[in-house]
């Protein structure tokens, strides 16, 4: 569950003021908006990579608005996908695991488990560089979803891909948020892919006299 | 224009051919089999790799502090910095000399009958006096080297993308671990460019190393000083010899370099 309770958040002259919404648990929620209104903004504030200035952010009924971003246990996939240069496949998606001193074991179960479930499994020893949009997209969803998140944030992730690969990516996530039951908010510009994925959809528009950046919740 | 740069690269060439027509092979060999050149020689290779391994050192993440991080006197460190670079050679070397031997008013207060210097409490508390010995020379090169590598670490973080230590810091990671995990590997290209750099500047160090260190053979002299004496005292053939060593060795440096360039643009 992700719940937002009069969140302001403020970057230079830009603000974004009083944000509330709900996402259920297992929801998959789909955040629209124009170019530059701060969809990436709140994506980065509930992961914890953006202060808020004031208000409440929940995670699964937790307030986690003073916590690092390591210890809310949100997956964030941006929309650069910001995969690690130096690292393989394999390693990507042990990272979060090793940095919570997992068994080994228990890592290669789990490597396993994703890279069947994305079907990066040829790919495990390959380093990033030489990966289509698709196969890297997958990569970050894995790494994502390594640490077992109960919240995923994902920012543009099908918008570098073309309209086959796009489809296809569509049925991937669709499959990952039921199979997993992960708390998804995604953050698009494509109303055909809103549809197709959302549970809900948040729309954010800003006033015209005002300036202010509204937003409303349809579907539930 | 063309001819300008024509006229550059052929004062390069010229001077470096002087050089080699000034002296033979048999004289070279002579001067470089003089004891007193190849102590300078192995003094030389030491404190440069020790001077460039504790600028690495420092550098790394001071460069990374610079380029990641926005914090109140940030731009006054970064000014800082740079102080080394533009400072005259000799005023630095002037600089350490006074930091060691010049008694500050706290330690008057604190030392009220003792006139209490950094050298001599270095000296007969610790026991590791530093002017006019070998950490003397060190301490004068990684001044220079230091500031050097920091600004070619900061660039290099500067052009790493910072979203992947973002996103490793979601993924259950500190700042730091981001930072060592994250960060650290991408930029090992630039660290060997960093230490590459702040060797080849210690390599040319001369004032500093003068006035801190003192040119005392055997002892503190390296291949910098080396010309200086031999010049001073009428072997111009011998610091010929000695300068063609130099540059054979900035030449590597630079070779070096290129290499390392090739495999960043590759």
């Amino acid at each position: 569950m992700i719940e937002l309770s009069s969140v302001t958040i403020r970057i230079g002259d830009f603000q974004l003021k009083d944000l509330s919404f709900r996402i259920n648990t297992g929801q998959y929620a789909v955040v629209m908006g124009k170019t530059g209104i701060g969809k990436t903004t709140i994506l980065e504030a509930i992961c914890g990579l953006r202060a808020v200035h004031s208000g409440r952010i929940l995670i699964n009924g937790v307030d986690v608005t003073r916590w690092t971003p390591a210890d809310r246990n949100v997956g964030y996939m941006p929309q650069d996908l910001a995969l690690f240069p130096s690292m393989t496949v394999r390693e990507h998606i042990e990272f979060a695991m090793k940095v919570r001193s997992r068994p080994a074991k228990e890592m290669a179960e789990r490597v396993t488990e994703l890279a069947s479930l994305l079907e990066i499994t040829p790919l495990l020893n390959r380093r990033i560089k030489g990966l289509s949009g698709g196969e890297s997209q997958r990569v970050a969803l894995g790494r994502a979803l390594s640490f077992r998140p109960g919240v995923l944030l994902l920012d543009e992730p099908l918008s570098a891909l073309d309209e086959e690969t796009r489809v296809t990516a569509q049925g991937l996530l669709k499959n990952l948020n039921k199979v997993t039951g992960v708390t998804i908010l995604h953050v698009t510009h494509n109303q055909e892919e809103a549809d197709a994925l959302g549970d809900c959809c948040i729309w954010l528009t800003k006033e015209k006299s005002t300036g202010k950046v509204i937003m409303q919740k349809a579907g539930d | 224009m063309g001819g300008l740069s024509a006229c550059f690269i052929l004062l390069i060439v010229l001077l470096l051919v002087a050089d080699v027509m000034f002296t033979s092979p048999q004289e070279f060999a002579s001067a470089l089999r003089k004891p007193e050149i190849q102590a300078a020689f192995r003094l030389t290779i030491l404190t440069c790799t020790i001077a460039a391994v504790l600028s690495l050192w420092v550098a790394t993440p001071l460069g990374y502090l610079l380029s990641r991080f926005q914090f109140p006197g940030r731009r006054i460190v970064d000014t800082i910095v740079d102080i080394p670079i533009v400072l005259p050679p000799l005023v630095l070397g002037l600089s350490l000399l006074i930091l060691f031997h010049q008694p500050f008013p706290f330690t008057q207060w604190l030392f009220p009958d003792n006139n209490w210097t950094l050298e001599t409490w270095l000296r007969e508390d610790v026991g590791f006096p530093i002017t006019y010995r070998w950490p003397a020379v060190i301490l004068a090169q990684f001044a220079v080297s230091c500031a050097f590598a920091v600004r070619t670490m900061r660039v290099t973080f500067d052009q790493i993308n910072p979203r992947a230590e973002d996103v490793a810091r979601t993924l259950g990671c500190t700042r730091s671990q981001a930072f060592m995990k994250v960060a650290l590997p991408q930029a090992w290209r630039g660290m060997i460019t960093a230490g590459t750099i702040a060797w080849a500047r210690a390599l040319g160090e001369f004032g500093p190393i003068l006035v801190f260190a003192g040119a005392t053979r055997f002892r503190t002299e390296v291949l910098s000083t080396t010309v200086f004496l031999e010049l001073s005292v009428g072997q111009l053939d011998a610091a010929v010899a000695v300068s063609l060593l130099m540059v054979a060795m900035a030449i590597v440096v630079l070779l070096i370099l290129r290499w390392i360039g090739a495999g960043l643009t590759s």
